[in-house]
């Protein structure tokens, strides 16, 4: 390590109107260092990066490049200093190729100002092999992986000579071996001698990629330490300031009727032939990779895809094809993967949205009941912890785990008797996350049936019961609470025999 | 300050401007007669910007309507032409202007085609029938009755029977709007149809019924139109969709779905009312009253865009 930080921030603060979201922060970024960046959702991570990238501009304090401070105009600046960032969700030119996103406005030319596409290429080729990653540079972006479009972006950064490169929660939406290859990429680059900065809330992976870790709680810097020293405990106390129940409280409760029962479901093309059955108080965990199909499973039991062949039964009543409103009806509720589009109507008040699954019970007569439609609101508000200033509040001014406790609250408000969660921590903070965890369990315990689909395998192995394993849309394995471990339960998402 | 700032207060205060100033300009304009006749000339108007607020709360859009509006006064003309009893007519045009929604309603949610596409289309194409029914010709001399009821006022008061009319439905549709889960689901469609759909909100269904509503309303507002003019033509209410969105959009309707109240629809309305009122008795031409619309159109889409960049920077931070 040198003496001197690559980039550094010091005492940086940066308010919002009231909110102060940075107070004093120091951060130094060394060069072939990967540093984790903690905290809880509002911890201020995203302006801590945002500052470093050159969009915002401190209020007090400074950034320091090489020693030296500077002001970031924007940016633009920022990336001509040596600074990229990475984020979770790439943005290319989806029509574009792979080399011409990575060298967007700096294509190399040739005569009369026209685009060296061989020099291109060839450059895109060398840059993929530093990587160590197989990508064409020739094929269009479109259709790429959210793993492979992040290599692209990484690629992108490397041919700018980046020598700082942030990270901001690039494994969200990545399946385990895709975070293996970009740990493996990573790491390689550290090699050479850029600094990393990384976001995650999976605190394994910090762990396992991280030499250093700086913990930021409500705006403040808590400490900047190596994780050789760190527990899995430590680092969660100092990033919720308290001590933190077990984070997978799952329970045993007894095990009653089937209550979801699903024969033979084949979508042409997306899974095929896919039975299983969840009994009331239990939490069965739907795993495999990214794309293996089991959102994909989830919409059809819901009704929102149609399936080809096959049945689905919730209490032994058979469902048609296709219908939300039926499954519903018949007791099931799915909490989807995708909290924006499909979980929540952004513009609408926290109680229209937690009273839209109920637009039925709340008839009074022929007009709704706003009394009844607070109190519902109210009552899950309440009971889920949820945390907001009116109930009348637009829910997209609410945190992320707060956004996805309304729509636990919308589902639950209908007393369903199969309760489907995709993904149902993804990108929430630790607090949050065991508070879902604990309210999992305590449905199960309440003879509510649960089938959980999650990408996070800790999460899956401490919740389930049982775990089903899916594998390019088929079932590869069942495998009991006492047999699941990382290994057996990956062997089987990665289509090695179980 | 963000309270003034709410778009139909805004138009509710441009409403009170427009009258004083035509109150102040023309001595004529500011009396019973000519308010209650400006009511009645609003009333097609009026009538389709109920069915219309509720598509543009969900996102989607009718421009077919004054095609409806022509199609089912040409084949009132047509029929009436022919001898039947006016009592068998006005049912089979509200009807025929029911199957038109229908049909908009099913390539929209069948076919999955956007909805400003189809209804350009099936705006040329029912125009387009309005002249195979009843060609150029003008057809009058409807029985008296009928007329009285398009064009006299409720007795009693100033107030035109379709206008009493539109009072009666506004009525229904701003509960139905506001109160009830229909109403709710049409919001949620607006802002965001996929999470509506996952909420087990049937979609497909809530928009084919407006369509239907809509094509029906057109229908009739077809028969007011022929009875109130006492002439069928073919041509009847040309381009009246431009004003009917004018004022929807006018009241705060975001074209973008998801957002709006019907008592900004109805001071929309009121508004686009009185402007054309204003202009006819300034002995504006037809051509500038057309100019007018399109720049209300323009402004009323434009203004919330620019009303929402300046309010965070009056509430001081983002």
């Amino acid at each position: 390590m040198s003496v001197t930080p690559t980039l550094a921030l010091a005492n940086v603060s940066k308010s919002f109107g009231a909110v102060r979201a940075l107070r004093e922060v120091s951060l130094d970024l060394f060069a072939g260092e990967a540093h984790a960046l903690a905290g809880e959702n509002g911890a201020g991570k995203s302006t801590l990066v945002k500052t470093l990238a050159g969009v915002h501009r401190p209020d007090t304090g400074q950034v320091l490049l090489n020693g030296e401070p500077v002001v970031f105009a924007g940016p633009a600046d920022a990336q001509q200093a040596g600074v990229a960032v990475i984020y979770q969700e790439p943005t290319l030119f989806p029509d574009l190729s792979v080399a011409e996103n990575i060298f967007m406005g700096r294509q190399p030319r040739r005569g009369l100002g026209r685009i060296d596409r061989k020099a291109m290429h060839g450059q895109a080729r060398e840059l993929f092999e530093r990587l160590g990653v197989a990508l064409d540079p020739e094929q269009p972006s479109r259709g790429l992986s959210i793993a492979d479009q992040q290599l692209v972006e990484i690629a992108k950064a490397l041919s700018r000579d980046a020598r700082v490169l942030i990270m901001d929660e690039p494994t969200a939406a990545l399946s385990g071996n895709e975070v293996a290859r970009l740990f493996s990429v990573v790491e390689a680059l550290r090699e050479h001698g850029c600094a990393i900065l990384f976001i995650s809330h999976r605190l394994d992976e910090i762990f396992s990629l991280c030499q250093r870790v700086t913990t930021l709680r409500d705006g403040a810097w808590i400490a900047s330490e190596p994780v050789s020293g760190l527990t899995h405990d430590d680092l969660v106390r100092r990033m919720v300031g308290r001590e933190l129940g077990a984070l997978y409280p799952k329970e045993e409760a007894p095990l009653g009727e089937v209550a979801l029962q699903v024969e033979r479901l084949t979508r042409e093309g997306v899974f095929t032939d896919v039975s299983f059955q969840v009994r009331r108080g239990e939490i069965v965990a739907l795993a495999g990779l990214v794309g293996a199909g089991r959102s994909e499973v989830a919409r059809a039991v819901f009704g929102v895809d149609r399936w080809d062949a096959g049945s689905v039964s919730v209490d032994g009543r058979r469902l048609p094809a296709g219908s939300p409103t039926a499954a519903m009806g018949a007791g099931l509720a799915l909490v989807p993967e995708d909290r924006r589009q499909q979980g929540l109507v952004m513009e609408l008040s926290i109680e229209r949205n937690i009273g839209l699954t109920g637009l039925r019970s709340l008839r009074r007569g022929v007009t709704i009941s706003r009394q009844a439609e607070r109190d519902r609101a109210k009552d899950w508000a309440v009971r889920l912890r949820l945390k907001f200033a009116r109930l009348s509040d637009g829910v997209g001014v609410l945190s992320g785990g707060n956004q996805q406790k309304v729509v636990l609250a919308k589902w639950l408000a209908t007393k369903p008797s199969v309760l489907i969660v995709d993904e149902p921590t993804r990108g929430i903070d630790v607090g949050t996350k065991a508070e879902v965890h604990r309210l999992l369990s305590e449905l199960a315990g309440q003879g509510i049936a649960v089938l959980m689909i999650s990408s996070d395998l800790p999460e899956v192995l401490g919740m389930a019961d049982r775990v089903l394993v899916m594998h390019e849309g088929r079932l590869t394995a069942e495998i009991s609470r006492a047999d699941a471990t990382e290994e057996s339960v990956m062997n089987a998402a990665t289509g090695r025999a179980a | 300050m963000a309270r003034v700032l709410r778009w139909d207060v805004l138009v509710g205060a441009l409403l009170i401007a427009v009258f004083a100033a035509g109150s102040l300009t023309s001595p004529s304009f500011a009396t019973v007669d000519n308010l209650s006749f400006a009511l009645g000339d609003l009333g097609e108007i009026a009538l389709i910007a109920l069915a219309m607020t509720m598509l543009v709360v969900a996102a989607e859009v009718d421009l077919s309507v004054a095609s409806v509006l022509g199609l089912s006064s040409a084949l009132v003309g047509s029929l009436w032409d022919a001898g039947m009893a006016i009592e068998t007519i006005i049912p089979l045009a509200v009807l025929t202007g029911a199957v038109c929604g229908l049909v908009n309603g099913l390539l929209v949610t069948r076919l999955g085609l956007p909805s400003l596409a189809v209804t350009i289309g099936t705006l040329a194409l029912y125009r387009g029938l309005a002249y195979v029914v009843l060609g150029d010709r003008a057809i009058a001399q409807f029985p008296p009755d009928y007329a009285a009821l398009a064009l006299n006022d409720v007795p009693g008061t100033p107030i035109p029977y379709p206008i009493a009319l539109f009072v009666l439905l506004a009525a229904i549709v701003g509960v139905v709007l506001h109160a009830t889960g229909f109403g709710r689901a049409l919001y949620a469609i607006g802002a965001q149809e996929q999470a509506a759909f996952f909420a087990g909100i049937r979609v497909k269904r809530v928009k084919l019924l407006l369509f239907v509503i809509s094509g029906t309303v057109a229908g009739f507002a077809g028969v007011v139109f022929t009875l109130r003019y006492g002439s069928a033509r073919a041509d009847n209410g040309v381009g009246i969709e431009l004003a009917v969105i004018a004022a929807v959009l006018l009241g705060g309707v975001d074209f973008d779905g998801g957002k709006g109240t019907l008592g900004g629809v109805i001071a929309g309305v009121l508004l686009i009312g009185l402007l054309r009122n204003l202009l006819m008795l300034g002995d504006v031409s037809t051509e500038i009253q057309s100019i007018v619309t399109g720049l209300l159109l323009i402004v009323s889409v434009l203004t919330p865009r620019l009303v929402s960049l300046v309010r965070p920077a009056l509430k001081g931070s983002p």
